[in-house]
């Protein structure tokens, strides 16, 4: 056990190499009840998601259509990662990471008072996340009798909530299809049981990590964080710059966005034996970098991660390991999408 | 929890030594390492002939969580490294004390060694949260 964000989580329940491949290839399921579900309600829960978030609610326009986003600072820095769910008009629903969920909610009470927004976290929801292609199947069967038509009919990043209480969406953190289901936290052990009666691997955080990474989803606090921006981090593809929409931190982007100093986030695959870790030195022709999140990835049988460089980097690199110079090459993640390599090796 | 053999020497630093037939010495890691380092990814084993002091880093184990080295309880002479852990590394996972041993050592007369535990005072160590 280990302590994230204040909760005590375990690392693994048995091989965090067998966790994964579980998911890669049947079904394996995550107790992410450290992640924290908000409820915004209130007529100006859409435009209080405008200016809060880079990418644009404004999308949003199907009932239960869920979106990626990052909440930023006026200086462009990245307050947190989150998912946010449109439900109705009144009605949005966001999940937050634990680490961040109490400065989070400052930061949204802060603005969601000028109007009229009520701010909720739902402390008393279990979220429990099941992975894989044969996840959905599992789970299904054990949902309560009346969701289960309409769980079953969610598209892609999707969600439904049910009665208040239970709320299932089609989304995750590995890269494969599957469910997160929020539930009454007293029903979540009976949940876990019968998923696990049904074939369900329990999964901790170790294996979380290395299939979020192999997916090419980048981890708050390694990945990002207040000292950088989205364009930075890999996550452009999730700001919404064009258009009048004025959200916290815009000017700061679009200023930051040409400058001379600008570093990226690349995907980066070992080409040796060893294993990227965080914080590892990193020499390219265009300047030095530093790996932020590195692991061993169980399906490609190489060590992956992700490095922050200068922009103009390309192509093969060298990584410091334990004083020795290992060659690498900078890759466009994700390394892996639904149980297949997606990058040469 | 773990398994700690009565029949073979240990160090404070989680490696036992076994003492074969010829006089060579074969080195691990313990069950109790391999469990605190979860599946193992990457071993690099010392080659033939490679002169080690007691206290030497001679080997690398590399899990998905963590990398740690490994050092010689003894002075000697490696006679061989297990070329089996280049392809096979989770075989110090399944089986520390047999398949998964990671060198074997021709000691030194008269070399020194690093301070050796027997079986009671290594569970003593792991007991102490070492």
């Amino acid at each position: 056990m280990v302590d994230f964000g204040g909760w005590d989580m375990p690392v693994g329940y048995g091989s965090q190499i067998e966790e994964h491949h579980a998911v890669r290839r049947d079904a394996g399921m995550f107790d992410v009840s450290h992640m924290c579900a908000v409820d915004l309600r209130g007529a100006g829960v859409r435009p209080l998601l405008l200016r809060l978030l880079a990418n644009d609610v404004g999308r949003l326009t199907a009932p239960g259509k869920a979106l990626y986003s990052c909440m930023l600072r006026p200086d462009g820095g990245v307050i947190d990662d989150l998912i946010a769910c449109y439900l109705d008009e009144r009605w949005f629903r966001l999940v937050v990471n634990a680490g961040t969920a109490d400065k989070d909610l400052a930061w949204i009470k802060e603005h969601a008072k000028q109007i009229g927004v009520a701010v909720v976290p739902r402390r008393d929801l279990a979220i429990v996340a099941v992975q894989g292609p044969g996840a959905r199947a599992k789970t299904l069967p054990i949902l309560p009798e009346a969701d289960r038509a309409a769980a079953g009919a969610l598209g892609v990043f999707f969600g439904v909530a049910f009665d208040d209480e239970w709320f299932v969406s089609r989304t995750g953190y590995t890269g494969e299809d599957g469910f997160e289901v929020a539930l009454p936290a007293e029903a979540a052990a009976g949940f876990w049981g019968a998923l696990r009666d049904a074939g369900v691997a329990p999964c901790g955080l170790g294996a979380r990590d290395t299939l979020r990474l192999e997916a090419g989803m980048n981890l708050y606090g390694n990945d990002m964080d207040e000292t950088v921006t989205p364009l930075e981090s890999g996550l452009a593809w999730t700001v919404v710059l064009e258009g009048t929409r004025d959200f916290i931190g815009k000017s700061a982007l679009e200023k930051r966005r040409d400058a001379r100093d600008a570093r990226k986030l690349a995907g980066l695959l070992l080409l040796e034996r060893g294993v990227l870790r965080s914080h590892q030195k990193v020499f390219s022709a265009a300047g030095e970098g530093e790996v932020t999140s590195g692991t061993y990835s169980p399906t490609l049988e190489r060590s992956i991660g992700f490095v922050r460089l200068p922009a103009a980097a390309d192509g093969a690199v060298e990584v410091d390991i334990r004083g020795r110079r290992i060659p690498a090459r900078l890759v466009k993640p994700p390394f892996v999408r639904n149980g297949k390599p997606k990058i040469d090796i | 929890m773990s398994q700690i053999p009565a029949d073979l020497r240990y160090t404070k630093s989680h490696e036992w030594m076994r003492t074969l037939a010829d006089g060579t010495v074969e080195i691990g890691i313990t069950d109790h390492a391999q469990q605190s380092l979860g599946d193992l990814v990457f071993v690099e084993v010392p080659e033939a002939g490679r002169q080690l002091t007691a206290g030497d880093a001679c080997a690398v184990v590399e899990s998905v969580k963590a990398a740690s080295d490994v050092y010689s309880p003894l002075t000697g002479e490696v006679v061989a490294g297990n070329a089996g852990l280049a392809t096979q590394p989770e075989l110090i996972n399944k089986d520390p004390f047999g398949e998964g041993w990671i060198l074997r050592l021709k000691p030194s007369a008269g070399g020194a060694a690093a301070e050796s535990l027997d079986a009671a005072g290594y569970e003593a160590v792991v007991a102490a949260g070492g």
